[in-house]
């Protein structure tokens, strides 16, 4: 297969970038996206010009690295998949695709399509944690958690923590990241003694970084490569309020 | 690689006091604007009640206002309540549109949008425009400075008369037509708006999501056609 691409070319985090037009001939249409990146990387070494630089690690939809914005879509066009598992047979043979990283003013680009996304660390920082003992492991029936709460505590916690959320949200949002983690630790017992602090320091945080506010477009959920449901955000708008009004009360 | 540091936009600060604090954050703002959007839409809905006695006849809908007016202090009360939620909304809104903007300086060369619609994405567009709209609104039927005829409007019974002063209002063509279109850009607004505040409060879930957000978008064009109802049939001479 045979595509022409549009691929952001950035040198680094504080110059302009632009849009420079690349072909991707004979592509494998079982190729992955990256797959077909590197084929065009390989072309490109061997004409001695720079490569695209990208993002990515397991290259199997685990470990949220890689993050491409394809035609406008974080992660490309499809359901629950990242941009590693996106396949070349989706496209038209002879398609334009435009690639983009994500973009943030929290997500800085590094190099081309390859972008910062600490910002989401910094946010587990403030609050993504439970206290636990150290020592040997405890009983794993110890504390009884009900079906339907531990079911729903996985849901959220199967967020890779790629930040497509925040690159498809049109204000750069990280909410339905933050609703995640504080409702995968704040539905399980052992998230309870910080449940107050949680929410509140993590969404001061995610404030504080610069990322937008939720208008509920729920575009993070239509990319998200876990399949994050968008009402852990009302979950965490509920949350939140509940530790706020605790937080007063204290003071009272 | 060195790492790169996050140069974000100027930093948020955030009160001691927690509830100066709560209003600070994104979610505070939120709840603001879905708590004081409540207010407003109840009043959308009772204005549209209101309205409507236009069917019932002229006794009705002038017995109807004569009540308002007589409510005196407490009509008073009821409207600086509904101007503080209204300025509120807006502020909130205007101060959250703009963390927006800044927090994505760079759109997509594409647009692929997904999920969100073209109501969603142009609230503060429709919102900044209704604020216009009800401000001319205001100006032509509360304090009825844009036609002073309107005052000496009186019915049989020495009562203002509302009746005629809708009839003769919405006669004008021009003046029907943006007060149509000014109800279209009020019920899209209201098309995410419904739907956003069950959201922005968790009341929100999956099992009642899709039942609250085509409620929401069915419920707003019934507002619609309800207002837009009221011009038409006078434009038609069905009402007269």
């Amino acid at each position: 297969m045979n595509f022409k691409l549009k691929v952001w070319r950035q040198k680094g985090p504080n110059v302009a970038g632009q849009f420079v037009d690349y072909e991707a001939r004979d592509i494998p249409a079982d190729a992955s996206f990256l797959e077909m990146l590197d084929i065009v990387n390989e072309g490109l070494i061997k004409r001695n010009e720079d490569q695209i630089a990208f993002d990515s690690d397991c290259r199997e939809g685990i470990c949220g690295m890689c993050s491409l914005v394809i035609n406008g879509i974080a992660h490309g066009p499809g359901k629950a998949k990242t941009s590693c598992q996106l396949y070349m047979r989706r496209f038209k043979d002879g398609d334009t695709i435009w690639v983009e990283p994500f973009r943030a003013i929290t997500f800085p680009v590094v190099r081309d399509l390859c972008t910062n996304r600490s910002a989401l660390d910094r946010m587990i920082e403030a609050g993504g944690y439970i206290t636990a003992r150290t020592g040997s492991a405890p009983e794993a029936n110890s504390i009884p958690i009900g079906k339907v709460v531990a079911d729903l505590a996985m849901e959220a916690a199967a967020c890779i923590g790629c930040g497509a959320c925040v690159a498809a949200c049109p204000n750069s949002s990280a909410m339905l990241f933050v609703s995640a983690k504080v409702s995968h630790l704040g539905l399980l017992p052992q998230g309870q003694p910080e449940r107050t602090s949680r929410v509140v320091s993590m969404v001061r945080k995610m404030d504080e970084l610069g990322f937008g506010n939720c208008t509920n477009h729920y575009e993070c959920e239509a990319v998200c490569p876990s399949e994050i449901s968008a009402s852990f955000i009302s979950r965490l708008n509920r949350d939140y309020a509940r530790a706020a009004t605790r937080q007063a009360a204290v003071l009272v | 690689m060195p790492a790169v540091t996050v140069s974000p936009v100027p930093a948020r600060r955030f009160s001691p006091n927690p509830l100066v604090a709560f209003y600070q954050s994104s979610i505070g703002k939120k709840w603001v604007v879905a708590l004081t959007g409540i207010v407003l839409i109840v009043y959308v809905l009772g204005h549209l009640a209101g309205n409507l006695q236009i069917y019932l006849g002229q006794d009705r809908i002038n017995n109807y206002a004569e009540f308002l007016h007589n409510l005196g202090p407490l009509l008073w009360l009821i409207r600086l309540f509904l101007l503080a939620c209204f300025v509120i909304h807006i502020v909130a809104t205007i101060q959250l549109t703009i963390q927006n903007r800044q927090a994505k300086p760079q759109k997509y060369a594409v647009p692929g949008y997904q999920a969100s619609t073209p109501a969603s994405r142009t609230m503060i567009v429709s919102g900044l425009i209704v604020l216009c709209f009800v401000i001319y609104h205001l100006l032509q039927f509360t304090l009825e400075l844009t036609h002073p005829g309107y005052r000496h409007l009186h019915d049989s019974l020495g009562r203002h008369d509302v009746y005629h002063m809708m009839i003769i209002a919405f006669r004008h063509l021009f003046i029907s037509l943006f007060y149509v279109l000014g109800l279209f850009l009020l019920c899209t607004h209201l098309s995410h708006g419904f739907a956003s505040v069950t959201q922005t409060l968790g009341i929100n879930n999956r099992k009642i999501a899709r039942v609250i957000s085509a409620g929401g978008v069915t419920l707003a064009w019934l507002v619609f056609l309800g207002y837009v109802s009221i011009p038409l049939t006078i434009l038609l001479g069905l009402v007269r």
